[in-house]
């Protein structure tokens, strides 16, 4: 019920991918694969149905070390909706994966994640919608380099305040 | 609150509180500005004891990082053992045999009351009153002596593997065990006697502190916060995983949003915990603790994982991304209390310090779980 409900807001958007996924293989129900302009409508939707954000985060995809295609049909068995996943791995990438969790009766976890490119990591924040995005911004920030445009303080959360590097980067190195 | 505590016109001044500070329960600082006795605005700054545990998970095989999840939450070292467990064994596809699930939860359940043990006496402490601080830590005693049987370790526990757990109760352990849940029973009453009608604690946390639901929803705070805000939200419950659902207990749920409101959820769920436990072992069935085929060497198929367990202090969520290697490409832990801490700022605009210092501790904050 949830999930149907949320995946017509989400048409509206006209996401990149958007799969039922496999709960007891997979840990979510839903994955929605949006550009990187659209994560605040994304939010604006999961708060209008009551979501919660559980957290934000970061994968980056060094060219070499990133797999192929994220998802093969491996476990696409609902629709599919409008075009292919956009993993074609031709520039560096890096990923912003935000977790929701609605705390209702319902369990209909959701994964909303973009892509955007490695060498210039920026996408507006959604910390305006969700205020608990505000730290976790401010870690992905400290720990990816991504800068998440218009929030209000990116200075660093858990590293130290003159910390100039990003240690999960894939090419940095202790 | 108090309306010309926020008036920008007031003088006003900063005052540090923490890193060091026996209220802060660790290293954190927060960055107080103050109008008098009251609070203007408070900023957590966080990342004293900040390990960067994510970066070692990618540096490691998936097996070698299960010490790390017992260093995140001190208290509540179990619940971090078993997500990780959870999420490994959902990416390679290991099942779990059913003694060992019926163990992982009497023991996480242990530590939940462990970890609420401290809490209580810690937080009392705060407020003022140090002899309940001493009962606690004396039941908390026993249960650290029996999880030290079976574990090996009394603190940062390391007790389940990919496909079960390390080491098999005996008959002590569970007479133990018995023994403990009755024991505790009988102390409950005490609790609730020496401090829960105590007039003054009432005083210092009844309407003191409100958080409300939709704050919680903002913020994605779970676990005791959301449900002292009255949502009945427990990652046991929806979103069942091991043999909880096999299992026979209450989410205590409390709608006052204050203070009191999360120190009665806690209390009531020592007496669920224990619940559990007796159920646990009276269902415990034979067998082994290990999965057989359980594979030495972990290599997950490509993709990304996420589970979630009801830690002590909320949901404790975690993804792993594989690369189809046999270490983690990504692991991102999901703290309750980083959430949980992050409403401070607001939750406390316009309060006294010391009322804050309360709101502070019915939080139940664990510094080492938060900086990860």
């Amino acid at each position: 019920m949830l999930c149907d409900a949320l995946k017509n807001d989400f048409l509206a958007l006209a996401p990149l991918a958007m799969v039922d996924t496999d709960y007891r293989a997979k840990g979510y129900h839903l994955d929605i694969n949006l550009a990187s302009s659209q994560v605040v409508q994304a939010a604006t939707i999961m708060a209008g149905r009551g979501y919660t954000l559980e957290a934000v985060t970061g994968v980056d995809w060094l060219s070499s070390a990133a797999p192929k295609p994220a998802k093969k049909p491996a476990v696409a068995e609902g629709e599919e909706v409008p075009a292919e996943p956009p993993v074609a791995a031709v520039e560096e990438q890096m990923e912003v994966v935000y977790d929701y969790i609605h705390t209702g009766k319902e369990l209909c976890r959701v994964v909303v994640r973009c892509r955007i490119p490695r060498a210039n990591p920026e996408l507006p924040t959604i910390s305006e919608v969700f205020a608990g995005a505000n730290w976790h911004e401010r870690e992905t920030h400290d720990f990816f380099g991504i800068r998440f445009l218009g929030h209000p303080d990116l200075s660093p959360l858990l590293l130290p305040e003159d910390a100039d590097f990003h240690p999960l980067l894939k090419d940095f190195k202790v | 609150m108090n309306d010309l505590a926020c008036s920008p016109n007031q003088e006003t001044f900063v005052i540090n509180l923490g890193p060091q500070h026996p209220a802060t329960h660790g290293v954190l600082r927060v960055k107080l500005t103050m109008d008098g006795e009251y609070i203007v605005h408070a900023e957590p700054v966080l990342g004293y004891i900040h390990r960067m545990h994510e970066k070692m998970g990618e540096n490691r095989t998936w097996a070698q990082f299960m010490p790390n999840t017992g260093r995140l939450d001190y208290l509540g070292a179990l619940s971090y053992n078993h997500g990780y467990a959870l999420v490994v064994e959902r990416a390679a596809g290991i099942e779990v045999p059913e003694r060992a699930e019926y163990i992982r939860v009497i023991t996480v359940e242990l530590n939940r009351i462990a970890s609420h043990l401290l809490w209580y006496g810690a937080f009392v402490l705060d407020l003022g009153g140090f002899t309940p601080l001493l009962y606690a830590f004396d039941d908390r005693e026993h249960i650290l002596d029996l999880l030290e049987s079976v574990t090996g370790s009394r603190l940062t526990f390391c007790y389940f593997r990919f496909g079960g757990v390390y080491n098999d109760i005996d008959d002590n352990f569970i007479t133990g065990t018995r023994a403990f849940i009755k024991r505790l029973r009988s102390r409950l009453p005490d609790y609730h006697n020496l401090v829960t009608k105590n007039v003054i604690l009432i005083n210092r946390l009844k309407d003191v502190g409100m958080i409300s639901a939709e704050m919680c929803r903002r913020y994605g705070a779970t676990g005791p916060v959301l449900r002292g805000s009255g949502v009945c939200y427990d990652v046991r419950k929806n979103e069942p995983y091991s043999v909880y659902p096999e299992l026979n207990f209450d989410i205590p749920v409390y709608g006052e949003c204050d203070s009191m409101a999360r120190y009665m959820v806690r209390m009531d769920e020592i007496e669920q915990s224990l619940r559990i436990i007796e159920q646990g072992l009276d269902k415990l069935p034979e067998g082994p603790v290990m999965a057989e085929k359980a594979p030495k060497i972990i290599k997950p198929p490509v993709g990304d994982y996420y589970a979630a367990v009801e830690a002590a202090r909320g949901t404790f969520g975690i993804r792993v991304v594989s690369d189809g290697t046999n270490t983690p490409y990504r692991l991102k832990l999901r703290s309750p209390t980083f959430s949980n801490l992050s409403l401070y700022g607001e939750a406390c605009q316009g309060m006294l310090l010391a009322d804050a210092l309360a709101l502070m501790g019915s939080l139940d904050l664990v510094i080492p779980e938060i900086d990860r």
